[in-house]
């Protein structure tokens, strides 16, 4: 029943405000409840610029950094292991040290961050086509289709994310075994982490997708006469994105994070293709004997864009949770 | 009660049945397991005859179940790298990987639960925003990474802890090695424990304070309110009680997550547990390692959300009492 | 005396743009014993005067102005903890919806005990027998048995009597009663009234009573305030308001209300209230594309034949055909419609109307029987075209217009969907020009297919529903519950839309309500359900002059009278 009385208040309200005349999408956007409390939450305004900066660095890495890290003929073993500059016996030319090999650690962690980055947003991307594919044809199909796609989701549900892509690493490992790793090891740890990943689009999309079903607006279209593909594509898809959009910006900080540990185990990004978990792995062998800096500082790096990336995730789900407005 | 216990139970059988066939594959068709079991001076004669031996030329069937039947026994056959049954070798091993395990989770529980019930119930309190701050830069910090960050400060500079392994266990019974009855082993566990309870316990928090304001608006809490309920009793025997029911199975999900996590957590603390012994079965293709902590590891899994439903039948009087 | 007194009421719900005043200045007065209805429509602001009394005011709600005393003294500048001590003990409050109510997982007793042990120094064992005599005075049967389940093991009638028992735990001397039977059917709201008029009289509790629907007010209130926007606009006995109402909000109001005793042409024009939508532009339908008749075939007699259509849910699945359960919706249901009439079905919840809607929309699949719409056997329709056509014939408006229309399609493409889909127009152009003139003659004006479902009201809504249903030109309308949702005054605009476009295009119509009144209004036969089958089926008139069922009869019986509603009204307004 639609009278819910206490909401009555808040859609008068509603109702006043819409009587204005339609503006543009811009204008439409500028003066959203979504832009105000952007707006209003101060960490979130700074948590998007911080984003974008990295974001930025790590694109821009090639003509950014002080260095290139990969340029072998600039890189000298005698810089190996120098400490930031604020330290003794720091050298100028690199702000946050070398590392093992004389490479300056600050153009590492920026080239680092971008493998990061290009891993986490292809992974995000596979895992989400796959995932919102899945879960909108077992929300609108149903029956056993529905319990085929949720079981095998059920049954992977029960590994954490780490283990299936440990897995099928080794198998990799296995199968590939002759080949050099430089060369898969890419592919498959974005194949080991969308295939991690994809059950949380699949289940959130197939319940919303059930609750979408449902709605009338899906059997007025049906009883247009429109075929279930056309009903899924342009009517159920767009009303479920704002879930998807929230689960893909917490995933992204998830993805960096464990293709950062999937490196430091020594199973992801080969040292010749540096993501910042390999750093940090090359990093912890020089943690005993004083060289803080090199495990550290790519350490920070990471942590400050995961932190960053989660921050407008969190922001994003309460922003369109109409029932915490 | 019965009939909903035995279908769980056929489930959870089928999930195992689900995780053997993908161990079973894995074993059989990644890798040829007479080349890895054999130097490469053996002669196709006698791979011949170990293949037969083995039973690899019966059909794929017969060879699943007697997999499968080995399986339930915990038969694994011999480890490629170290050449020894791999029953030994998790049997050397679980106890650590449990040990640590136990004390994240009761780490994770006892702070995370009342941190979680507070934020909820306080959601604009200065104490709510700062545990929800604390648990971002929680789940914003690889867990990889706090192990770094406290070996740094604490055994590193301070030298308070020691920074890998269990320090002396004593061992009990026939199999079982504990760390709990000697003080180097206790001062070995804080760091791991911490490092691997940490994520969890964030996430826990996060969880149980979502579900709390979730419940705190429904209806019955109001209605509940407008009956002049003193705070007490709507906190705790309506809202938390509702809280419980999809706080209890994730959290029993992510306590079967402890034990998949504590693979990181043993490789930067050097802990001899099996995750440190399956990380390195995953660099050298140990398939025999790799399938047993497959369908371990599953087991547990499959165990804990066994226990969870039945709380869940407990908790919930919907699932218990049907409609007349 | 009075228990209850507000004087000056003014309640605010600032927010970013501006200050909402919810409540303006109302004063009332509850007596003991009495019932006083507050009466209006969505934001009127009822709601906010109940939650002002309680202290339960939604954030970020504020008393900004006025004085609430009970017996004489005020309680609106209470501290949060006196204000908790008043709930329950001295006030207590009944919600809408007894589904949501009662928390699941605790059993009923408990929730009862705990309430009165907070209220009364009473020891468990005392609490527990007055809470099974509470439970037997709110007329529950075997109290001692049922007092031990659980919410989920009550129906929805019984839950709202538990709820009352919770409320009337600790012998308050006010009971605030928010939409207490609006989710309820029309069989149980009568016997729920009943309860509380009863209970109000034997304990002399003042209660006040906040309803949308004028047959509550007229049921059971001594005393009726009409709420518009805020503020208040009439007070006074509800024999003399709604008898000879002054104000014009009331009058208008009362007019839009649908009676089960009268049938009228169309209801007054009410424009007091807002958007009653008049088309800018008169479409001549003799010339325009909605008028021209498409090559539908001729039929000769009833455009739609049922004949023994049942439908049943797998309500448990299981692998062995001999342990699944079913629920049989719709049992064995045979009937006609012919061309150009409406046709109503009546029934209450679950009883299987809506069921036989979607079965004729092919949205459902009959278990058994035939759907014969012409000459076309609809359950056994396999190619494309043909099921195209058929979809082209009929149409359908929903009952939620908050759920009907997509929220992120402009309105013009929702309205042209069908057309460019059916290829009924032969250039964009021509899409572009009949989307327009739709929604001109639905009452809405061109300009509001560039604007999103959410800028509009729920009335307005509804609209656009209907525009969206025209636009394949059908011959047949399926209404399910059409206004259901809708305050009284906008369905009084929207029946009349519905009745004029049958009137213009010649459509045949099925009409689908739980409400008697509206089904009145609307139909030429109509067919009762109950439990899935048909009980009856007659002429409107005849139905209502002399029911045959004994099921028909009863459902008029528990009517809410409207008889204290002015006659004269319906012919001034």
């Amino acid at each position: 029943m639609p009278y819910v009385s206490n909401e009555e208040a808040k859609s008068a309200v509603q109702d006043r405000t819409d009587a204005q005349p339609a503006p543009g999408r811009l204008a439409r956007l500028a003066d959203s409840d979504i832009f105000h409390s952007f707006l209003r939450s101060k960490i979130t305004v700074v948590a998007a610029f911080v984003t974008l900066v990295l974001f930025a660095l790590a694109l821009l890495a090639p003509w950014v950094a002080p260095h290139n890290p990969f340029d072998l003929a600039s890189i000298s073993i005698l810089d190996a292991r120098v400490p930031p500059v604020w330290m003794e016996y720091a050298d100028p030319r690199f702000l946050l040290g070398t590392d093992d090999q004389g490479r300056d650690l600050l153009s590492g962690i920026f080239y680092g961050m971008r493998i990061s980055l290009i891993v986490g947003f292809c992974s995000v991307f596979a895992a989400a086509a796959i995932g919102i594919t899945l879960g909108l044809i077992a929300g609108y199909v149903g029956g056993r289709t529905d319990a085929l796609i949720m079981r095998i989701a059920d049954v992977q549900l029960t590994f954490p994310a780490i283990l299936i892509a440990l897995l099928i690493d080794g198998i990799a490992n296995g199968i590939f075994g002759g080949l050099d790793r430089k060369v898969y090891a890419f592919y498959i740890l974005i194949a080991s982490l969308a295939l991690s990943f994809w059950v949380q689009y699949a289940r959130t999309v197939r319940g919303s997708t059930m609750v979408e079903k449902n709605k009338e607006y899906v059997q007025a279209a049906r009883v247009i006469g429109i075929p279930s593909v056309i009903i899924m594509a342009r009517h159920i898809l767009p009303n479920v994105m704002g879930p998807v959009l929230v689960i893909a910006t917490i995933n992204l900080a998830l993805a960096i994070v464990t293709e950062a540990t999937l490196s430091f185990l020594g199973v992801g990004m080969p040292p010749t293709q540096p993501s910042l978990g390999t750093l940090i792995a090359v990093g912890n062998d020089f943690l005993y004997s004083g060289e803080w800096w090199i495990a550290i500082f790519p350490g920070l790096a990471l942590a400050l864009l995961v932190l960053n990336v989660n921050l407008l995730g969190d922001w994003l789900r309460d922003a369109l949770n109409p029932k915490l407005r | 009660m019965i009939g909903f216990a035995a279908r769980r139970l056929l489930q959870a059988l089928i999930v195992m049945l689900v995780v053997a066939l993908l161990a079973f594959t894995m074993f059989r068709f990644v890798g040829d397991p007479i080349n890895q079991m054999v130097g490469i001076e053996t002669s196709i004669e006698e791979r011949e005859a170990l293949r037969e031996r083995l039973g690899l030329n019966d059909p794929v069937p017969i060879q699943f179940l007697r997999f499968a039947a080995k399986a339930a026994r915990f038969d694994f056959g011999t480890s490629y790298q170290f050449r020894q049954p791999v029953s030994e070798l998790f049997a050397k091993r679980i106890p650590a990987t449990l040990e640590l395990s136990f004390v994240s989770a009761l780490f994770a529980l006892l702070i995370g639960v009342p941190m979680g019930i507070y934020a909820g119930l306080n959601r604009h309190s200065p104490l709510s925003k700062l545990f929800l701050s604390v648990s971002l830069v929680g789940i914003s910090l690889p867990t990889f990474f706090i192990g770094i960050l406290l070996i740094f400060l604490f055994s590193v500079t301070l030298q308070w802890l020691p920074s890998f392994g269990r320090g002396e266990t004593v061992q009990i019974g026939s199999w079982w090695t504990t760390g709990f009855l000697t003080v180097s082993g206790l001062k070995a566990l804080i760091l791991p424990s911490i490092t691997l309870g940490l994520y969890q316990m964030t996430l826990i928090m996060r969880l149980i304070r979502a579900e709390m304001l979730e419940v705190i608006r429904t209806d019955y809490i109001k209605f509940a309110r407008a009956r002049g309920l003193p705070n007490r009793l709507v906190h705790f025997r309506h809202a938390l009680k509702n809280t419980l029911v999809p706080v209890v199975t994730i959290t029993g999900l992510q306590l079967g997550s402890i034990i998949a996590f504590a693979t990181i957590t043993e490789t930067v603390f050097q802990w001899p547990g099996m995750g440190l012994m399956f990380l390195q079965a995953v660099q050298n293709v140990d398939i025999p390692i790799m399938s047993a902590y497959l369908i371990l590891t599953a087991f547990l899994f499959v165990a804990i959300n066994f226990i969870v439903d039945i709380l869940y039948f407990f908790i919930d009087p919907r699932l218990r009492v049907g409609r007349p | 005396m009075s228990v209850l007194e507000i004087k000056d009421l003014t309640v605010e719900f600032p927010s970013r743009r501006s200050v909402f005043v919810a409540v303006d200045d109302v004063t009332l007065n509850v007596e003991a014993g009495k019932i006083l209805g507050v009466v209006g429509e969505s934001g009127a602001g009822k709601s906010t005067v109940g939650n002002a009394v309680i202290g339960l005011l939604q954030e970020p709600g504020q008393i900004s102005h006025g004085e609430v005393f009970l017996h004489g003294k005020r309680i609106d500048n209470l501290k949060d903890r006196e204000k908790r001590r008043l709930r329950g003990r001295r006030i207590g409050m009944i919600f809408q919806d007894p589904l949501t109510s009662l928390d699941p997982l605790q059993t009923v007793e408990s929730q009862l005990v705990e309430t009165i042990r907070t209220h009364l120094p009473l020891s468990r064992k005392e609490a527990r027998e007055r809470a099974v005599d509470l439970i037997a005075s709110v007329g529950i049967p075997d109290p001692r048995e049922r007092i031990k389940q659980y919410p989920h093991q009550f129906s929805g009638g019984m839950r709202q009597r538990v709820v009352i028992a919770l409320a009337l735990c600790a012998e308050p001397e006010l009971v605030i009663a928010d939409e207490p039977t609006t989710a309820l059917d029309v069989s149980i709201q009568a016997q729920i009234l009943e309860l509380m008029k009863r209970l109000c009289e034997e304990r002399g509790v003042a209660m006040l009573v906040i309803t949308h629907d004028m047959g509550v007010i007229a049921e059971i209130t001594d005393h009726v305030a009409v709420m518009y926007r805020g503020r208040l606009v009439e007070y006074g006995e509800t024999g003399q308001v709604l008898g000879a109402p002054g104000h014009p909000y009331t009058k208008s109001l009362i007019s839009a209300v649908p009676r089960p005793d009268i049938k009228v042409e169309r209801f007054p024009a009410v424009n007091y209230i807002e958007e009653a939508g008049t088309p800018q532009n008169q479409l001549d339908i003799a010339t325009h594309w909605l008028g021209k008749t498409q090559n539908y075939e001729n039929v000769v007699g009833p455009l739609v034949r049922i004949d023994d259509l049942s439908m049943r849910f797998e309500t448990r699945g299981s692998i062995f055909p001999s342990r699944r359960k079913y629920f049989q919706a719709v049992k064995n249901v045979s009937f006609n419609i012919e061309e150009g009439e409406t046709f109503g079905l009546v029934g209450e919840s679950g009883s299987g109307k809506s069921t036989i809607a979607r079965l004729i929309t092919g949205l459902y699949q009959p278990s058994g029987g035939s759907i014969l719409f012409g000459s076309t056997e609809l359950t056994s329709l396999r190619n494309r075209a043909d099921v195209l056509s058929m979809r082209r014939q009929m149409q359908m408006i929903f009952q939620d217009p908050y759920s009907s229309l997509n929220a992120r399609m402009r309105v013009s493409d929702i309205v042209a969907e069908p057309i460019r889909f059916h290829r009924l127009a032969s250039d964009n152009r021509q899409v572009r020009q009949i989307v327009d003139d739709l929604l001109d003659h639905v009452g809405l004006g061109a300009a509001a297919g560039r604007k999103f479902p959410h800028e509009f009201s729920g009335g307005q809504r509804q609209r656009i529903s209907i525009a969206r249903a025209l636009a394949t030109r059908p011959r047949f309308l399926i209404c399910d519950e059409p206004t259901s949702a809708l305050d009284v005054s906008i369905q009084a605009q929207i029946l009349n839309l519905l009745k004029d476009l049958q009137e213009e295009l010649g459509l045949t119509m099925l009409f689908i309500s739980h409400d008697l009144a509206v089904i009145r209004q609307m139909c030429n036969r109509v067919g009762v359900m109950r439990h899935g089958e048909l009980c009856e089926v007659a002429e409107c008139d005849t139905l209502f002059e002399a029911p045959q069922h004994d099921y028909t009869r009863e459902l008029l019986r528990l009517m809410p009278s409207m008889d204290l509603l002015s006659r004269a009204n319906l012919e001034t307004a």
